[in-house]
């Protein structure tokens, strides 16, 4: 299924802003980002298997709560970077 | 002491973190002329970038990205190209507590002399890890991490934090011993290992505390700011604390405020503390104002540093070139350094984004570079 990378995350998929995830949860697309770009898991999803503070997950327009959510295509994964925090 | 033989006249780079990206500044010989390059990575927290004083080609970069998790950055080419750590810090679960994450990571050291390749890094919350690999891979030095005493020397909780949460800070490894590490924890007080970072021991014996601990008092509301060991004779310690100046000859125990010496008007406040690279006697800091509301800018609108030459037994200002007025500057803890040559450079960043620096040890002040955003970090080392 497509995944929408933001900028911030754009040196991980040489700029690439839309990517293609497999796997049924969240987090086994994730997971599957983390195996073709290195790094990118831990930038958004800390030790705990959390979510970071300031990020959002959205399955199309729905917000995820929680790794485990399944996906389905076509939906639509997107990950945003919340825009507070100017400092 | 050994007399190490050194040059009087090379080019400097200075290592400069800020809040939105990595520059450096190098020098002509005479450390007259300054060179500006960058930023790498622009838009990124760089708290603390170190060149390897083993192998200078190797750079090691801490950084945080928005609101991205922490990461490390690497050069092997003295900076030209950067690659992403393979593995960078992060926590394991406690062992009582459980979970937890790292926020980011804040200091970076590299190891002892006899062990190329290895680092260590201090976090926020706290937490120490240590590379074997220059950086590509870090592990989490267990012994204080897991330690069952962590919970408490980490504050979780206690509310006794700073905005940014408490970092452990100012690793330092003896140069007689790579067994020998210490390190400093923002309202944690100064520890010891003397096993490699497998058992740590407090050492904050004479330092006044933030706030009364009644079971506590070595090291609860004990709030280093910076920590050193003096290189040329590693039993001379120095800290500049959130409340005072403070020098330890091991193996003493008691840490003596030297700060006391400081004019009363100026206060023994501040961040960083740096030391001569030869003389164990003499050591810089910048005082900040700490009344009040704690402002923590210089004092009276007037900034100076302050130096000693006698171990902090007396004090001399040290503000020629500095505004005279209407200047309220800060210096992180980690934005204060000093070179190698002869006389001594010693240099500053400030949040206002300026980096001042003096070629005679202090005596004379010239602004290298401004507009800058907030400095974080300030590393001096030859080109």
């Amino acid at each position: 299924m497509k995944v929408r990378i933001p900028s911030v995350l754009y040196s991980y998929t040489k700029g690439i802003s839309e990517v293609e995830g497999r796997g049924e949860t969240v987090d086994d697309v994730l997971r599957d980002l983390d195996r073709r770009y290195p790094g990118l898991r831990f930038r958004i999803i800390d030790e705990t298997d959390n979510i970071r503070r300031h990020i959002m997950i959205f399955i199309d327009a729905r917000r995820v709560a929680s790794l485990a959510e399944r996906v389905e295509p076509p939906a639509e994964v997107v990950i945003v970077p919340s825009i507070s925090g100017g400092k | 002491m050994k007399r190490v033989k050194h040059n009087s006249a090379f080019r400097v780079r200075l290592w400069v973190g800020t809040r939105k990206g990595l520059w450096t500044l190098t020098s002509d010989l005479a450390r007259k002329k300054w060179t500006i390059a960058g930023p790498e990575f622009l838009g990124q927290t760089i708290y603390h970038a170190f060149p390897d004083p083993r192998r200078p080609n190797i750079v090691v970069a801490a950084a945080k990205t928005g609101h991205l998790g922490p990461t490390v950055f690497r050069s092997v080419d003295g900076g030209k190209t950067w690659k992403e750590a393979k593995a960078p810090p992060k926590f394991t679960p406690h062992p009582k507590t459980g979970e937890r994450a790292l926020e980011h990571v804040f200091w970076l050291t590299a190891g002892h002399a006899s062990e190329p390749g290895v680092w260590y890094a201090g976090t926020a919350p706290h937490g120490i890890f240590r590379s074997e690999d220059n950086g590509d891979t870090w592990a989490s030095v267990t012994g204080f991490n897991d330690n069952p005493m962590w919970p408490r020397w980490s504050h979780q909780g206690a509310g006794a934090n700073p905005p940014d949460l408490p970092n452990t800070h100012s690793i330092r490894i003896d140069p007689r011993d790579p067994n020998h590490v210490y390190a400093a924890f923002s309202a944690g007080g100064v520890h010891e290992s003397l096993d490699r970072g497998k058992s740590w021991r407090p050492l904050n014996q004479g330092v006044a505390t933030v706030f009364p601990a009644e079971k506590d008092p070595e090291f609860f509301g004990n709030d280093p700011h910076c920590f050193v060991v003096h290189p040329a004779n590693p039993d001379r310690l120095y800290q500049q604390n959130h409340c005072g100046i403070y020098r330890l000859d091991r193996p003493g125990e008691k840490w003596t405020r030297i700060g006391n010496n400081m004019p009363k008007s100026i206060g023994d406040i501040g961040f960083p503390i740096v030391v001569h690279p030869r003389d164990p006697d003499t050591a810089w800091v910048f005082p900040m104002d700490g009344t009040e509301v704690w402002p923590r800018t210089s004092p009276g609108g007037k900034p100076a540093v302050y130096g000693t030459r006698d171990a902090g037994e007396s004090w001399k200002r040290l503000d020629s070139g500095f505004p005279r007025s209407q200047s309220f500057l800060t210096v992180k803890r980690q934005s204060m350094g000093a070179d190698n040559a002869d006389p001594v450079g010693v240099y500053l960043g400030t949040t206002s984004g300026d980096i001042w620096a003096s070629r005679d040890e202090g005596a004379r002040w010239q602004r290298i570079a401004q507009s800058l955003p907030s400095i974080t970090s300030v590393v001096a080392f030859r080109a």
